[in-house]
């Protein structure tokens, strides 16, 4: 199955939409919680990353009973320095941002430990591609 | 051998169900359905929290209790009470007054719940100090809460504070006092004036708790009217002489929102109202929330001031406590001539015993199947059916809403032409005979509806 959530830049009032719908699909299918928990924690701090820097943005999300798959387009000033972006506490947020609780320089490193494939591509000036995978097999114990 | 359901306290009443359909409007865990216009419960859903018992206009939901003649099965006879109590009348009625009202019933020792909260403060601060434990710790006081969150936000159960409710820890005591005095637990009987239903289906089947202390339950309407009567009857004797408050001023104010979040130390926040609870469990499940290290929850708007079972309005009562709590110089324990060990005497003992013991474990109600492969399916399929019903909800086909029909049929628990919609087109689409149609309508909503009624509420000639 395939989902699309359009994403506003700006707009902090909606952050969070589509890690609730994904959230709830993942629940339906009986994915344990710890799972969700790396999914969901993903998506929101990459849904937030594309609010807080990006201009607009698409969330693909494909689902199978696998995987998912979230692939985060959008368009925005892209990333000039990747493996700089990565460093923990690393942050371009602005104080307006932080003051509101997000930008801590955390975002793409938390999501890299939490994903299971995680691939980052940007083309400054046009924008970035973040696509994440995650299993949802339960672990053979 | 995991128990299937959960025990529930509500119950509904056939007879008296007009398949109004109110209650399954408002109930937050979409635990309703219409079905022959009855109102039916899938129980595995319900949290006992009550919002569907406010709402039923003709009194169908009723709120099991105990047959209050089972209090003589046993030679001593607590009758634990909660301080909401003293917030149900306009007057103010001492604690003295509510045991003579009590103990006119047959009870033997009348003892207030909240004086075992003063063992939760610091079992709860333990607990945030423990590293092991995620946090936000929290709060299993409130019974409604526990469920909710074992039933919708399963990965949550890992931050329950195990810390029982001052209601067993009351109990502990009163079951001790007595045996030091020599008498068998047999010969005991603790029974507890209930504020709602949550806490019914709690002492019937403590969620991960062994054994309840509590020997069974009276609800608080029975005991409101009983002193409403007396009130009435014998105002001189009852506008007498006040007895000393024996409950501190925190102990007091325990049951109502914020009333543990202020005592705890460290950053604690209070929410009450089940939708405002939900929100804020879907924000912290979502790791949005940082820096809380306790949770009080209630199920009830202004906490158990809000019971389902209370009388009066929840913010008198919770005024009415406050003002209470205010007007408390000092804590005193003890009324003259009273030989009993305060509860202070058995801290240690108490301590021993306040962990719950039990896990409580996630009773997640979302997934479709335990085969991740069928799910999908079901899944699928639900979402397919999502492509052809209107978007509505409006609750013809005796759900809440149409996703809630959607998954239904996925579950093969309704079919698509119980919506009023797509009926309609089949009809057009000569794919439905009409008789059928009304025949399937009279399925979920009954013969009656279809019948002219006086009677009924806002009729002519209205008569319950």
């Amino acid at each position: 199955m395939s989902f699309e959530y359009k994403v506003e830049g700006g707009d902090f009032t909606r952050a969070g939409y589509a890690s609730s719908q994904v959230k709830k699909m993942l629940k339906q299918l009986g994915v344990e919680s710890n799972i969700i928990k790396r999914v969901v924690v993903c998506l929101y701090e990459a849904e937030v990353n594309i609010v807080a820097h990006a201009y607009r943005g698409v969330i693909y999300i494909t689902l199978s009973s696998e995987s998912i798959n979230m692939r985060l387009v959008d368009e925005g000033p892209g990333i000039p320095n990747i493996p700089l972006a990565m460093q923990k506490g690393y942050s371009t947020a602005s104080r307006e941002v932080r003051e509101m609780g997000f930008g801590a320089g955390m975002g793409l490193p938390n999501i890299k430990d939490n994903a299971d494939q995680f691939n980052l591509t940007s083309e400054v000036g046009k924008g970035t591609v973040l696509e994440i995978t995650i299993n949802l097999a339960r672990q053979a114990a | 051998m995991e128990k299937q359901f959960f025990h529930h306290a509500l119950k509904i009443v056939e007879d008296a169900c007009i398949g109004c359909s109110l209650c399954m409007r408002v109930c937050p865990t979409e635990a309703l359905r219409i079905k022959g216009g009855k109102a039916h419960l899938i129980e595995d859903r319900c949290v006992d929290c009550g919002e569907c018992y406010r709402k039923c206009p003709v009194h169908a939901i009723i709120i099991e209790q105990d047959d209050i003649n089972r209090i003589f099965e046993y030679k001593h006879r607590i009758a634990l009470v909660p301080a909401v109590i003293h917030g149900q009348f306009e007057k103010d009625v001492s604690m003295n007054e509510i045991s003579t009202i009590l103990k006119s019933m047959g009870f033997t020792w009348i003892y207030e719940v909240e004086h075992g909260a003063g063992v939760l403060k610091p079992a709860i601060e333990k607990l945030i100090s423990d590293p092991t434990i995620p946090k936000p710790l929290i709060s299993t006081y409130c019974p409604a809460v526990v469920r909710l969150i074992q039933v919708k936000f399963p990965s949550l159960t890992n931050n329950f504070a195990y810390v029982k409710a001052p209601l067993e820890m009351s109990a502990y005591y009163c079951r001790r006092v007595l045996r030091d005095l020599g008498y068998h637990n047999a010969e005991i009987g603790v029974f507890y004036v209930t504020p709602c239903a949550a806490k019914i289906a709690a002492v019937k089947a403590p969620v991960g708790d062994e054994s309840s202390q509590i020997t069974g339950v009276i609800n608080m309407d029975l005991l409101f009217n009983r002193i409403s009567k007396t009130l009435r009857n014998k105002a001189e004797y009852l506008s007498a002489e006040q007895s000393a408050v024996t409950l501190s001023p925190a102990s007091m104010l325990w049951s109502l929102t914020n009333g543990e979040a202020v005592n705890i130390k460290g950053n604690t926040m209070a929410i009450d109202g089940m939708n405002n609870v939900i929100d804020f469990l879907e924000k912290l499940e979502n790791d949005e929330i940082t820096n809380v290290d306790f949770l009080e929850l209630r199920a009830c708007d202004e906490g158990c001031a809000g019971g389902v079972l209370l009388s009066s309005n929840r913010f008198l009562v919770a005024e009415r406590l406050r003002n209470k709590a205010k007007n408390i110089i000092s804590a005193n324990p003890r009324s003259k001539g009273d030989s009993t060990p305060p509860i202070e005497a058995y801290f240690e003992y108490l301590m021993g015993k306040v962990k719950i013991m039990d896990e409580i474990k996630p009773r997640s109600m979302y997934s479709f199947s335990d085969n991740m492969e069928e799910a999908m399916k079901m899944m699928q399929k639900s979402r397919r059916l999502m492509c052809f019903l209107p978007g509505t909800d409006c609750g013809m086909c005796g759900t809440p809403g149409c996703q809630t029909l959607a998954e239904d049929i996925a579950r093969h628990r309704a079919h698509i032409s119980d919506c009023v919609f797509i009926r309609q087109n089949m009809e057009e689409n000569g794919k439905l005979h009409p008789d059928t149609s009304k025949k399937i309508m009279k399925k979920i909503w009954g013969k009656e509806n279809f019948e002219k009624n006086c009677f009924k509420k806002g009729a002519e000639n209205e008569s319950n």
